[in-house]
């Protein structure tokens, strides 16, 4: 193992636009504006039909038909249909988030108890309050492995995103293999790999700071 | 479309063949690991969240990385197929593990008090009872790896692995949509065929979720 591309304080150096930490704040660049618009898109529309049961069909089969996009396909397809640039990898990446966050919207809306909602309508909750107050706080925990599954998928996605000409870690192994540097590829690996695993554990915290504690029970 | 498929129906059917094999290859391998580990982290239950925890921190690596950092690890050449079904493999091993344990530990303990009643052995009690019981959980596991399996294969072309991805590649490097496509819809039908497969299974072999 060769670890002399990761190790040389060179390819730390912030100023330089290639080095390891610009690549890894472009490639959270690319996560969060990815996941920020599948949110914005899947929530509203995955609550819509879990509250009212309308459509559920498309819910439930979205997850399934998501995963199985193939996302190299869908990222070459974008790009040889649009050109290349930020927009078409963003499409891509954004197609990707969406049945996750849908699905799992829909799931938590769900598996409410309907005897909790009740009885929150028979406290004089208004059909806002017990949406904002009741529902969603106890569809959150579900919601939100939703959102961790796709916060890893575009993370991954995003890695790949390099062989269409997008910046990102990707870069390091795309590159890597192209000249045969090993030492990077190897940097690359490594870097991405501990980033999509400490994503997941800050969003881990995250879910443990704002699920209610009254839902923790095992 | 059509003209794309007839002036190259030979590659583009190697490369189905491929994915197929590429796909399917590590859910065998993956089944027959995670069984045993489902079954440890039930039978032992200390072992029940470090398994998990392992396996959860291993299926969130990007596909890429793995590809690529598995040679480093295994001796292996970058450009061997190997990498590839042994990385799926850990997918895979990753989400059935912890479906098999959980499917085993949501079997009704008063069923499997029952059936030790009956005089059952802890082996055949597993066989007869507990693995039946389970199953629906577990086969949801297995739709979800092998779907995931197939889309992910195509990753590997990036690192020179053969498949539909090699479609996506050459289709991209020319600029054009033909092959793109249809490796897209090739990838989408067989995930779907392999899912419908797999419930078409279940349907056959637990009768007795569909009285319910």
């Amino acid at each position: 193992m060769n670890f002399s591309y990761l190790t040389d304080p060179a390819h730390w150096d912030p100023s330089n636009p290639g080095s390891i930490p610009n690549l890894i704040l472009s490639h959270l660049g690319y996560t969060a504006l990815a996941l920020l618009i599948g949110a914005v898109i899947a929530l509203p529309v995955g609550l819509y039909i879990g509250h009212t049961g309308k459509g559920s069909f498309i819910a439930i089969n979205a997850g399934n038909a998501g995963r199985s996009l193939p996302t190299l396909g869908l990222l070459m397809l974008m790009v040889t249909l649009l050109g290349l640039g930020l927009l078409p990898v963003l499409i891509a990446l954004t197609v990707l988030v969406i049945p996750p966050i849908l699905t799992s919207a829909y799931a938590g809306m769900r598996n409410l108890d309907h005897r909790v909602v009740d009885a929150a309508r028979g406290m004089g909750m208004r059909p806002w309050q017990v949406l904002s107050r009741v529902e969603l706080p106890m569809a959150l925990p579900i919601m939100l492995s939703g959102f961790r599954n796709a916060a890893l998928q575009v993370v991954a996605t995003a890695t790949v995103a390099a062989a269409v000409g997008l910046g990102g870690l990707g870069r390091l192994l795309i590159d890597g293999l192209a000249v045969n540097d090993y030492s990077r590829v190897l940097a690359g690996a490594i870097v991405v790999a501990a980033l999509a695993v400490l994503v997941d554990l800050f969003l881990a915290l995250i879910q443990r700071l704002i699920v209610s504690p009254g839902l923790k029970g095992s | 479309m059509i003209q794309y498929l007839t002036n190259n129906h030979v590659i583009v059917w190697q490369a189905l063949q491929e994915h197929l094999y590429l796909a399917l290859l590590p859910i065998l391998f993956g089944f027959a690991i995670a069984l045993p580990l489902g079954y440890l982290a039930v039978r032992f239950t200390w072992l029940y969240h470090p398994l998990i925890n392992t396996f959860g921190v291993l299926y969130s690596i990007p596909s890429l990385a793995l590809f690529v950092f598995l040679p480093v690890i295994l001796g292996t050449k970058v450009l061997s197929p190997v990498n590839v079904v042994v990385a799926l493999t850990i997918y895979t091993v990753a989400l059935l593990a912890r479906t098999v344990a959980d499917g085993l530990r949501a079997v009704d303990p008063v069923v499997v008090q029952a059936a030790t009643a009956m005089g059952y052995r802890r082996t055949r009690r597993l066989v007869d009872v507990e693995l039946p019981i389970a199953l629906p959980v577990i086969l949801a596991g297995l739709r979800v790896a092998t779907v995931s399996n197939i889309s992910l294969v195509s990753v590997g072309s990036l690192i020179g692995i053969g498949g539909l991805g090699q479609l996506f590649t050459r289709g991209f490097q020319l600029f054009y949509l033909e092959p793109i496509l249809i490796g897209v819809i090739l990838s989408v039908v067989l995930a779907g065929i392999a899912d419908l497969i797999i419930v078409l299974v279940q349907r056959a072999v637990t009768p007795w979720t569909r009285a319910a």
